[in-house]
């Protein structure tokens, strides 16, 4: 069972619908015990990263999810927070991958990045996932040696990232058609 | 590199989709879920769901039909028509939709922008212009779906355009209603003058005819999208055929 975590954002059905497209088990998770009862977890992510984090603490899931050892997958700002800081609203995140969000600055860029963008992996488990997802990111982070799937606008930014058991991706995999299908695949295939 | 998306509009009244000249003897074309399968399974980038009953009779329709939607395709869509506050907003936004285009009410009430920027996210937030060319300047109109609700706001476009990206839009849709219905182009004079200005994504609407037409939008005025409706209803212009064309043409789409 997957747990999905309520992060307030609109995305959740979206992502959950992926899930049932896919024949996947998952529970929305509100509670503790629910997460330790899943095989891995999901945080999907719209808006800011000030909302994710105020969700986790209110569910008191921050240090269940540092502290777990099973797959996580990081779904745009759910991603981000994996991050040490995020310059939107200067929120402190999770920390479990070095670095700090930030916003595109390229003067030259339409703001939001929006719409569909091609994403070059360099992961062994995901080099078939190669091609097009759908992204919508004001904020972005640098390519450092977590960086496993890469995108480029204006400059090129990390569009999948990997420590340990944290998986994350700035894209939307739940609304990335068949390539989204196929990531989600792979993701679980981890599991 | 972002590619340039193509985005089939579909009218939807009760829960079908329809087609209708002037907001009047709107003939049913089809279910939505079907024709956005069908769209998805071409290879459209995104979606836009104009509901027109709730625009026009301002009445709570159902919005079951959003959800479903949601449930049987995994590209984005984006909803218009009769979004006046967070709260209807909020009911679309969580019956799965990825964005609400908001276009009169944002006129009314210009606080509404900034008021969804900042609960849902700027990537949500979609601000729909008609903009009518008067020979001498380009006003924007609201209430366009009948010739007797319209009316000219008292805006010029650049200034409308300047105005909704700084109270927080995160995408507009300027409809070139000079164009609307004629298929003979998009407006590419003043989607590239408004484009000078417009720092968020920019989606050209009306006057969509031929395939060609795409290409010279993307070319001669760099906008970020383009709608379509009845090339696409009509069998005119194949989905799969059009972004054939396009990468033949050089421009980068998604196939």
């Amino acid at each position: 069972m997957i747990a999905v975590i309520d992060c307030g954002g609109a995305n959740l059905r979206s992502v959950s619908y992926a899930l049932e497209y896919l024949n996947i088990k998952y529970q929305i998770c509100i509670n503790k015990e629910q997460i330790k009862n899943s095989n891995g977890i999901i945080i999907p992510g719209v808006g800011a990263a000030k909302n994710v984090m105020n969700n986790l603490k209110k569910y008191d899931f921050i240090n269940t999810i540092k502290e777990y050892k099973k797959p996580v997958l990081g779904i745009c700002v759910g991603m981000q927070i994996f991050y040490e800081f995020s310059e939107e609203e200067n929120e402190k995140c999770l920390g479990l991958i070095p670095g700090k969000i930030k916003k595109f600055s390229n003067n030259n860029l339409t703001i939001p990045h929006m719409g569909w963008n091609k994403v070059i992996f360099n992961d062994d488990s995901f080099d078939e996932c190669n091609g097009y997802y759908y992204f919508a990111n004001s904020y972005y982070a640098d390519v450092n040696k977590y960086t496993f799937g890469k995108c480029t606008y204006g400059s090129t930014f990390s569009a999948f990232v990997r420590k340990d058991n944290f998986f994350g991706v700035q894209f939307h995999p739940e609304k990335s058609s068949k390539n989204g299908s196929k990531f989600l695949m792979q993701f679980l295939k981890q599991l | 590199m972002l590619t340039k998306r193509i985005i089939p509009c579909l009218d939807v009244k009760n829960g079908k989709v329809v087609k209708g000249v002037q907001f009047k003897n709107h003939r049913i074309i089809g279910d939505p879920i079907k024709l956005a399968a069908k769209y998805s399974e071409e290879n459209a980038d995104e979606l836009v769901f104009y509901d027109i009953y709730s625009s026009v009779e301002s009445k709570s329709v159902s919005l079951s039909w959003i959800n479903e939607i949601a449930q049987n395709i995994n590209i984005p869509f984006c909803v218009a028509g009769g979004i006046k506050n967070i709260k209807k907003a909020k009911e679309v936004l969580y019956m799965g939709a990825d964005k609400v285009s908001i276009n009169t009410p944002a006129v009314e009430n210009p606080k509404l922008i900034s008021e969804l920027a900042k609960t849902f996210g700027s990537q949500c937030v979609v601000i729909g212009i008609d903009s009518y060319f008067d020979q001498t300047n380009y006003i924007v109109h609201a209430k366009t779906g009948s010739t007797k609700s319209r009316y000219e706001i008292g805006k010029n476009t650049l200034d409308w355009v300047r105005e909704v990206q700084d109270r927080g839009a995160g995408e507009i849709v300027l409809n070139c209603m000079n164009r609307d219905g004629i298929k003979e182009g998009y407006d590419i004079d003043q989607l590239a003058m408004i484009r000078e200005v417009c720092k968020v994504p920019l989606i050209a609407s009306g006057g969509a005819g031929k395939k060609e037409h795409f290409k010279k939008v993307f070319e001669n005025s760099n906008v970020d999208g383009a709608l379509a409706a009845s090339v696409f209803h009509d069998n005119k212009i194949s989905i799969s055929e059009l972004k054939s064309y396009l990468i033949d043409q050089k421009i980068e789409v998604r196939k």
